[in-house]
Parts: structure tokens; sequence; C-alpha cells
């Protein structure tokens, strides 16, 4: 590969490769501050490569490659080589990451304890992720949360957020411009901005907190509350995992002990002010 | 006229966890996950004291339970079939 660059994100070491410059300058700024694997192991590599060999100058489009492929991923865009990049992350560790049970849930954490929120694309838990890490709690990840196995905590993984159309604006108002990653206009989730996790977030990307609630959001509905049992939480948590069958034996147990030790609620919010407020009274109630 | 008799997988090759009065069940020998409500578990311990038809089934499982009539076992030993939780001997 002509450029490569290489970085930490929680306990993940990658390398990602380009044929071109651009993509790798955009990615190194968007992780400005992050560190390299460590003893410089990389677990996972992400090649950005043009479709066919002569399409890196003319009407270039990336296409992701790298130790585990979707064989039907359509290439992007070379203007959306960013997002290509971060999709290439994200595969290598949704098929590839094997300590870990990967639940598609963002996470956060306060005093040691962590927040597991999940529910399906659009439920906004990424925007509430991001927003209760620049309110109080730190952002352990927005995507995914991972659970180790053998010790049952969660450890962070706290690439950058992938804000989507609506969210863009919120968290513009709210963090400093240089965190933001370009604005990735018509791609294929529509309008997309990375923001870089705050210093906190970074600097503690290598302290795992204990769950100690799961939360599945819903937005734009009334305020609402509901107790989720155990079996229900179970089977979501089932489809929201990109490796629970792969991981046989270990991850069902992993799974089960999590859903019997910890409460989980369905919360209806009609904007993200009333589910922060939500938040922070569940973690007042888990505190007491 | 005596009916199938049913096997199910040893002891130890289905691990079975009680989640709010259901049971999450890891199927080892093929990798997959059940959630089943009573009496499917107890249908199941039953069995692994060795193969049954659905009249010896019934026997087993009234020696600890109030069990309905004849059609719920059929009913229950036809989707754990299914399931791939008990076969034919």
């Amino acid at each position: 590969m002509r450029h490569k660059l290489a970085l930490r994100i929680g306990p993940v070491g990658f390398r990602i490769g380009s044929a071109w410059r651009a993509p790798l300058d955009a990615l190194a700024a968007l992780y400005a501050g992050y560190p390299e694997p460590e003893d410089g192991i990389c677990d996972f590599t992400v090649r950005l490569e043009p479709e066919r060999p002569w399409r890196r100058l003319i009407r270039p489009s990336v296409a992701i490659r790298g130790d585990y492929i979707l064989p039907d991923a359509a290439p992007l865009s070379f203007a959306h080589a960013l997002l290509a990049a971060e999709m290439g992350m994200n595969l290598q560790m949704a098929l590839g990451h094997k300590s870990c049970l990967l639940l598609h849930a963002a996470t956060v954490e306060k005093n040691g304890r962590a927040l597991i929120m999940t529910g399906e694309s659009g439920a906004g838990k990424s925007t509430l992720a991001a927003l209760l890490g620049e309110r109080g709690w730190r952002l352990m990840g927005d995507e995914f949360a991972l659970l180790h196995m053998e010790s049952g905590t969660l450890l962070p993984f706290p690439r950058a957020i992938s804000l989507k159309n609506g969210a863009i604006r919120v968290m513009e108002a709210e963090v400093e411009a240089s965190r933001f990653g370009p604005r990735l206009i018509g791609t294929p989730k529509g309008d997309i901005r990375h923001l870089r996790p705050n210093e906190e977030a970074v600097a503690r990307m290598g302290e795992g907190a204990i769950p100690a609630l799961i939360l599945f959001p819903r937005f734009g509905e009334t305020a609402a509350v509901r107790g989720v049992g155990a079996a229900e939480v179970f089977m979501r948590l089932t489809q929201a995992s990109t490796n629970y069958v792969a991981l046989g034996r270990s991850g069902f147990e992993a799974l089960t002990r999590l859903v019997k030790t910890i409460p989980a609620l369905a919360i209806d919010y009609p904007d993200a002010e009333t589910a922060i407020g939500l938040v922070d009274d569940f973690q007042r109630e888990l505190a007491a | 006229m005596a009916g199938p008799t049913y096997i199910a997988d040893p002891e130890g090759t289905v691990l079975g966890v009680e989640l709010d009065g259901l049971t999450a069940l890891f199927h080892a020998p093929s990798g997959m996950t059940h959630i089943v409500a009573p009496p499917a578990p107890q249908i199941l311990d039953a069995l692994r004291e060795g193969p049954a038809d659905a009249a010896e089934l019934l026997r087993r499982l009234r020696v600890h339970f109030e069990f309905g009539d004849d059609e719920v076992i059929h009913a229950r030993l036809d989707e754990l079939e299914t399931a791939g939780l008990v076969r034919r001997a």
C-alpha cells in the first residue's frame, strides 16, 4: 500500500492502508491524539483500494478490503473515502474480534459503572452517547459495546462518533469545531460527520467498566419508561450482536450472565434533554 | 400401538439458563440458541433418564408435575423435534 496509518482504539490495533493519501490525512486528523497499537501489533488491517487498478486516478471509487470482507460490499465514491475507512474498521471488528462479545450498542460510564444503550438504527443511541459524553459521562463507544467474556467487564472502543443528518447540528452546538471531521454529503446513510471523542474518552480507552444497566432508547415518542424482562433482553441482544453465533457456548454464557445480573429498561423520549434527564435519574438510583 | 420413541442429547451438550420463567438453551451440537417455555425444559430433563415414548414421558413427568392430557405432550415433542432438541430413536 502506498500510504499507511496505524492506531489503537480501545483494545484493538488497526493498520489502515490506502492507495491515496487524502483519506489517510483525513483519518489522521480525526484521530489526532490516539495512541499507536501496543508493541506495534495490529489486530486488523483495512485497505482502501481502487475498484480497478486504473481507477486510482480516473473517476476514483474506493473498495474496502481487509482480513475480513463482505463479498457484495459496494464501493464508495472517493469523496466518501473517510467513511469507507470507518466502515472497514467496523467490519473487521464485527467479523473478526474473538475475545469479546460484540453488541451493536453505545456505552457510557460514570463511577466505574457502564450503561449499555442499544436499539434499532435511528433510535438515537449514538447522539445520546455523544451528548452524555459531553455532560459528565465518559464515552466508551457509540457503535460497539465490547463485553469481555472472561471478566464480564465492558471494554471501551471509542472510535470517532458517526453523526448522521440532524445529529450533526445537535453536536456542532455542543462541541468545538476542531474535533469534527469533514461533512460527508449524500452518503448511502445520508449526511455524515465524524466527531472525535473528548480527551478523557481517549486517555481512558484502556480502562474497562462494570455493566450496570441496559437501555433500549426510542426517539420521537412521549417520555415513558418500562422494565424489560430478561428473556426479551437476551433475545434482543443476540440480535444486536455481530459475533454471538460465532462465539458459540462462551457467547451464550457471557450474554446470559449479563442479562441475569443487570436490569434493563426501555425508554421513549421526545427530545435529547429529556433522555439525558432520565439517564441521570437512573444513575442516581443505581448509585443510591 | 406404541408411538415413536424419542431421545434427547445428553446433559452437558445442552446448556440451560432460566430467564424470567423462560429458559434459554444453548444446543452445543448445532450451535443454536433456543428460548423455550415450560414444559419444554422439563420434557428434556425427563428424556435424559433414557429414550421414551410419549406415554412413558408422561409417566415420568407426572411423578413431579401435574401434567395435562396426551395432546400437550405430542404437540411439545413435535416442536422440540422441529427445533432439533429431540430426535426419534
